[in-house]
């Protein structure tokens, strides 16, 4: 079974050896490199960058990367779950609406508590 | 001579044999792939043209059909510039880092009965996650850049990406009840006996969702915030030229088409003909000519739904991914699954 793999991970090989490819020879063989100290400052409106980009950011931004790890790990389990549901039956799917249960009580609460509020 | 190269190849070790074959499938997947990312920014071009009353692109060639090898050659000759201010190997390890798992995604697409690269029992498994991937190009990038607008675009297009990701595995979830496997070739299978037999009918809320998150997971219009020319400029590749840049811009593409090919995979049957009591009449039956107009018309989509939509806000990308497809995906599948138990209607297995 697993020497099915083999040609994707050559496809994975390949597909970073294009982009390389690519790069290489479109950047470093056939292009021009010119490099000037107004060229290489990064773009601002055509300002100097006055401070660095690294800036704080909104921590709702963090919070969604939360969420979203919460919601991936719930479908992973959902995964195995929905393709042997026809052998687990009733009770497979009373199982999982506990289990779908509890998640949704909690995406209530942090509804309710504003955390998907963007203004 | 041909005596002479047949010898000579079974002179050659197993694993280079084995080795060069697969690379040869490869050439024969890549190649065309790459032509049609060239020839869906040409469509774009022109097809936006024609419903926005212009002409489009008409200089290069005849009817301008030369333009995209034009655009290809031109940004081949244009210099890199690499920021003083960013990390220069993340920032140029970014663009590889989208391409790679955009095009390592077509392994295992199934086009037409048998013709597949690697038959796979995880497909579907293995394609979530390579189009998951695409995220860490757009991230390193953004961070890499080091400037303001990059970094911008890089944690607006992070978080609404994986925002509907959510909603997309969800529907993932429906197909996989529908179809019992993992196995794209097997999903395919039970979609057998035409266009009514397709997964679209029972799993109609799921395909509006898996589709609009599609178009929201490859940045496109309307939900191309990350780019937010108006704004923010191009978002995370703003500080990128010449062919870095391209090879963003190819990743996109290629995230597109495969986006389409899901959708008609899926949902539409992938390479089974709408017309299963006609399987005799020639063109008629299934074949990989159904999967190609399936596909270029889910492409055909895209470019309709750019023309047609003004680009939402950004909180209301994230209130329709997580408040409304959130909620209807778990309502659906939770329906489905009841239905499929008690043996109910098309959902009974």
């Amino acid at each position: 079974m697993l020497e099915n793999y083999l040609p994707v991970l050559i496809f994975m090989c390949m597909g970073l050896i294009v982009g390389l490819v690519m790069i290489v020879l479109g950047g470093f063989i056939l292009a021009p490199r010119k490099p000037d100290a107004e060229k290489n400052s990064p773009y601002e409106c055509g300002f100097e960058a006055f401070e660095d980009a690294r800036l704080k950011f909104d921590i709702r931004y963090y919070l969604v990367a939360i969420l979203f790890i919460i919601f991936d790990l719930e479908i992973a389990f959902l995964f195995p779950w929905a393709i042997v549901l026809d052998d687990i039956g009733l009770f497979g799917i009373v199982a999982m609406g506990i289990f779908l249960g509890i998640l949704v009580i909690g995406f209530i609460y942090e509804w309710k508590k504003g955390a998907l509020e963007w203004e | 001579m041909i005596d002479l190269a047949i010898s000579f190849w079974e002179w050659l070790p197993q694993w280079i044999q084995i080795l060069a074959e697969n690379i040869l499938y490869i050439v024969i997947i890549m190649v065309p792939l790459m032509l049609s990312v060239a020839y869906v920014t040409y469509a774009e071009r022109k097809i936006i043209g024609y419903m926005q009353v212009r002409i489009g692109p008409n200089r290069v060639g005849p009817r301008g059909w030369l333009q995209p090898i034009a655009d290809a050659v031109k940004l081949m000759f244009k210099e890199i510039i690499i920021p003083t201010s960013s990390n220069r190997y993340l920032f140029l390890l970014a663009p590889m880092l989208t391409m790679a798992p955009a095009l390592a995604a077509w392994a295992v697409i199934p086009f037409a009965d048998g013709v597949q690269l690697a038959d796979v029992n995880a497909g579907l498994l293995y394609i979530i996650a390579m189009t998951s991937m695409g995220v860490y190009g757009v991230i390193i990038a953004g961070w890499a850049s080091n400037s303001k607008y990059a970094m911008m675009g890089a944690l607006r297009s992070a978080a609404q990406v994986v925002a509907y990701e959510i909603a997309m595995g969800f529907a993932l979830v429906g197909v996989l009840m529908a179809g019992g496997s993992l196995n794209l070739g097997d999903i395919i299978d039970k979609q057998a006996g035409g266009f009514f037999n397709w997964f679209w009918l029972p799993l109609l809320p799921l395909v509006a969702v898996y589709f609009i998150s599609g178009v929201a997971e490859t940045n496109r219009a309307p939900f191309d915030v990350a780019e937010g020319e108006s704004e923010i400029v191009a978002g995370f590749h703003v500080d990128y030229s010449g062919m870095a840049f391209a090879v963003f811009f190819l990743a996109e593409y290629a995230n597109i088409i495969m986006i389409a090919a899901l959708t008609s995979l899926l949902f539409f049957g992938g390479w089974m003909s709408p017309f299963a009591s006609w399987a005799d009449v020639p063109l008629l039956g299934d074949g990989f000519h159904w999967f190609l107009l399936k596909t270029m018309f889910f492409i055909y989509m895209f470019l309709w739904i750019r023309a047609t939509y003004p680009r939402y806000r950004y909180d209301q990308i994230m209130r329709l991914g997580w408040k409304v497809f959130i909620p209807v995906t778990i309502v659906w599948i939770f329906v489905e699954a009841v239905m499929a138990v008690m043996q109910i209607g098309p959902w009974a297995v």
